[in-house]
């Protein structure tokens, strides 16, 4: 689960989407060198970089 | 005729091009908004026999706040008036399957106050996939109507046309309340702009844009006057807002049972996105595109190269012989032929990336590639144009389209042509069988063979090298995010297939066509006009050098050819930059050959052929020999021969690096939509390709 987002550091976009504090994120691959990751949220499937990643800050459920 | 303006609206893999063309079939024209890359496509429909409209595709969009600056000019449609897409009904067009993020936009358009439709897309899949949609609860929670529609069976286009008709009547109030954002600061906005829309005045505060007759607040007052990291707060915040407003909406209306939900992703993802089967999965669709393009297109493209040459001889027996004859046979002719020559080709290609776009396995191939190619600027997708490139440059910067990314973009394509395409092969075979001996390196490894390998493997050194370095040296309008949506696996939609395929070669027609065309014939013109005095004499000089020989027609005929082209006007520019080249190691004679083959690598070793009287009609395969034998033979006035070890790898150097293609020129023109980026590519490849040549000739010499 989503405990915090960095909203500075973080597009709109992917707000947008919906990463946002409280929505369960699932991660279903990571690409070589851990970097993009696959990530499943508010049903929406996405990649995304780890720099992006790293500023969202979650709780393990 | 009346005539309405209709905008599609959505988020990305929608479908909303789908239903884009089942609207307009081929009524549709693609373009570039003026001074982007991003592409415009609109079309026409008829909604009744008497009802015309004008049918605007926008690029898929999470949200009408743009991403990239790119995005923002083709957003412009919804923000100004006066855009010539302004739209009278907008058309959000969503997928069942992902409601609740497709809303967000719906309700941000609804609240500019336009006349909207949602499109429920994929309806047909709402059994399969166990959801249940109250449609009339959610039209009025919604202040909308509701068209359900399935592109793919081509169903409720009609109503949707229908509807299209009826829009008028449908509410255009705003349906989310901004105030639930920040109670205080939109009242006071509410109070300050009376009588205007409050999320306009709102999104005028963001800066996003600038409404006609709504101006951002200036303001010493701390309390309203909010700084650009309160604004991007409350930016958050209403996003969160926002969904909380669709999520109770949705709660009452849209029902899902997870038990039906039966999910291929996880499975196809499990293989095609995995560390090693993924790879290597991917590397065989690579060598399946290579292959098509390279191996497949070749038949069709004999076939257009035999044609334009029969035509062109055609033409030239039945015209009476002159100026014109010439001019259309060997100048339009032959340059209308180069220029459909790469039309299986691009067709090809792009017949096979629509259907790895549609499925959504593209999205896997960035996936898995994107951390190699980021430190060289590109992107995972840039690895189809650098592949496609080593069988031809044209249709693979055409194929860097794909990247959303406007900088990778732009990047894929400047450096695509580094790739060593098929057009190079033959003057790479001439110049290693002259310099590199027929040994083996160990015993077993052919030393030409190596030197070939390596000249492909600079090819994509050099791309990804420029790559670094451009990327160094471009700045991004924005900072850029990579957040890749990972569509579900769909089958493709051939119609989606062929209109892609379609637009994409009737717009290398127009668009790059006319410039090939052109430069080819400015080409032709001084390779086959020069001088009276020499050049309009050449037969009887010629003739005349060769009376007190015994010479065959043939013989005779060949050292015309050559007299010509050196006493052309291409040849005497040829001499004239002769200078520049020398450094380089080259004569007079393979400076006209650089110069010429401007219009096309191959036409290296033709021209390199008449200038050493062997005649043009010379085949690499068949003739090669020969080429080499005379050439080998060829020697400088000190008597070291001028085809040296120094001199072979120079020339190589060049051609590896080099722009030495219009076609390319023409295609960076019309992809990049600048003269800057085609000019700059010009100078960057050919000047590197210069400097290298002239540091290793000076080495090695």
């Amino acid at each position: 689960m989503i405990k915090a987002i960095n909203t500075e550091n973080v597009p709109l976009k992917l707000i947008e989407i919906g990463c946002m504090a409280g929505n369960i994120v699932e991660v279903l691959q990571v690409a070589p060198l851990a970097d993009p990751i696959y990530i499943k949220v508010n049903d929406s499937f996405m990649s995304i970089r780890r720099d992006l990643a790293e500023q969202i800050e979650v709780e393990l459920i | 005729m009346k005539s309405l303006k209709i905008v599609l609206v959505g988020n990305p893999n929608v479908g909303k091009t789908s239903i884009f063309n089942a609207l307009t079939g081929l009524n549709q024209h693609v373009g570039n908004y003026p001074g982007v890359t991003i592409e415009r496509k609109a079309g026409t429909t008829h909604l009744t026999k008497d009802i015309k409209a004008t049918v605007v595709d926008l690029p898929g969009t999470y949200s009408i706040n743009p991403s990239s600056k790119d995005e923002e000019v083709a957003l412009k449609a919804l923000y100004d008036p006066n855009n010539k897409d302004y739209p009278d009904v907008v058309v959000v067009v969503v997928e069942v399957e992902n409601l609740k993020r497709n809303l967000l936009l719906f309700t941000q358009i609804k609240d500019l106050g336009f006349p909207t439709i949602l499109a429920l897309n994929m309806a047909d899949q709402m059994d399969k996939k166990g959801i249940s949609v109250n449609v009339a609860l959610l039209e009025q929670k919604l202040q909308t109507k509701i068209v359900m529609i399935s592109a793919r069976k081509n169903e409720g286009i009609d109503t949707l046309k229908q509807a299209v008709l009826d829009c008028d009547q449908n509410a255009t109030d705003n349906i989310f309340d901004l105030k639930s954002i920040d109670a205080d600061y939109f009242q006071t906005l509410e109070m300050l702009y009376p009588n205007q829309n409050p999320y306009k005045v709102w999104l005028t505060q963001t800066k996003v844009f600038a409404f006609e007759g709504i101006n951002p607040l200036v303001s010493s007052n701390t309390e309203l006057q909010k700084n650009d990291s309160e604004i991007k707060r409350l930016q958050h915040k209403e996003t969160i807002k926002r969904y909380q407003f669709i999520n109770e909406i949705l709660k009452e209306t849209y029902a899902i049972d997870t038990t039906k939900a039966k999910d291929f992703r996880m499975r196809f993802d499990r293989i095609l996105t995995h560390k090693f089967w993924g790879y290597v999965i991917f590397m065989v669709v690579m060598l399946l595109i290579y292959g098509s393009v390279f191996e497949l297109a070749a038949y069709p493209m004999d076939f257009v190269d035999g044609l334009f040459s029969d035509l062109s001889a055609w033409v030239s027996s039945v015209l009476p012989e002159g100026k014109l004859t010439g001019l259309i046979a060997d100048g339009i002719i032959v340059g209308l032929g180069g220029v459909m020559m790469f039309v299986p080709q691009i067709a090809i290609l792009f017949f096979l990336i629509s259907i790895l776009e549609e499925t959504g396995y593209m999205s896997r191939v960035v996936f898995l590639m994107d951390r190699l190619m980021r430190p060289f600027g590109l992107n995972g997708k840039s690895v189809v144009p650098l592949v496609s490139g080593t069988a031809c440059a044209i249709p693979a910067i055409m194929a860097a389209r794909n990247i959303e990314n406007p900088k990778e973009r732009l990047i894929t394509m400047l450096v695509t042509p580094f790739m060593t395409c098929s057009a190079r092969i033959p003057v790479y075979i001439i110049i290693i069988s002259l310099i590199i001996p027929q040994t083996y390196l160990l015993g077993f490894i052919p030393l030409q063979a190596l030197v070939m390998t390596g000249m492909y493997l600079l090819g994509f050194i050099g791309a990804l090298g420029a790559g670094w370095v451009l990327s160094k040296v471009i700045k991004a309008d924005r900072k850029s995010y990579f957040i890749i949506e990972m569509p579900t696996y769909k089958l493709p939609i051939l119609k989606n297939v062929l209109l892609n395929m379609y637009e994409k070669v009737l717009s290398y027609i127009v668009g790059a066509g006319k410039i090939i065309l052109a430069l080819s014939v400015v080409l032709w013109f001084l390779g086959s006009h020069g001088p009276s005095d020499t050049f309009g004499n050449a037969e009887e000089i010629v003739t005349e050098r060769y009376v007190q020989q015994e010479t065959s027609a043939e013989q005779l005929e060949n050292a015309i050819a050559e007299y010509e082209l050196e006493h052309s006007y291409i040849g005497i520019i040829g001499r004239t930059v002769e200078p520049v080249f020398r450094p380089l190691g080259y004569d007079w004679k393979v400076s006209i050959a650089v110069l010429t083959s401007f219009a096309a690598r191959e036409v290296f070793v033709g021209n390199l052929a008449v200038l050493y009287n062997l005649g043009a009609d010379l085949d690499v395969e068949e003739d090669g020999g020969r080429i080499v034998d005379t050439l080998a033979k060829e020697k400088r006035a000190d008597g070291t021969p001028v085809y040296s070890f120094a001199m072979g790898i120079s020339l190589l150097l060049f051609y590896a690096f080099a722009m030495q293609c219009l076609s390319t020129v023409a295609i960076t023109k019309k992809e990049t939509n600048s003269w800057k980026w085609t000019v700059f590519q010009l100078v960057f490849m050919t000047g590197f390709a210069y400097i290298v040549s002239l540091v290793a000739y000076q080495i090695l010499k």
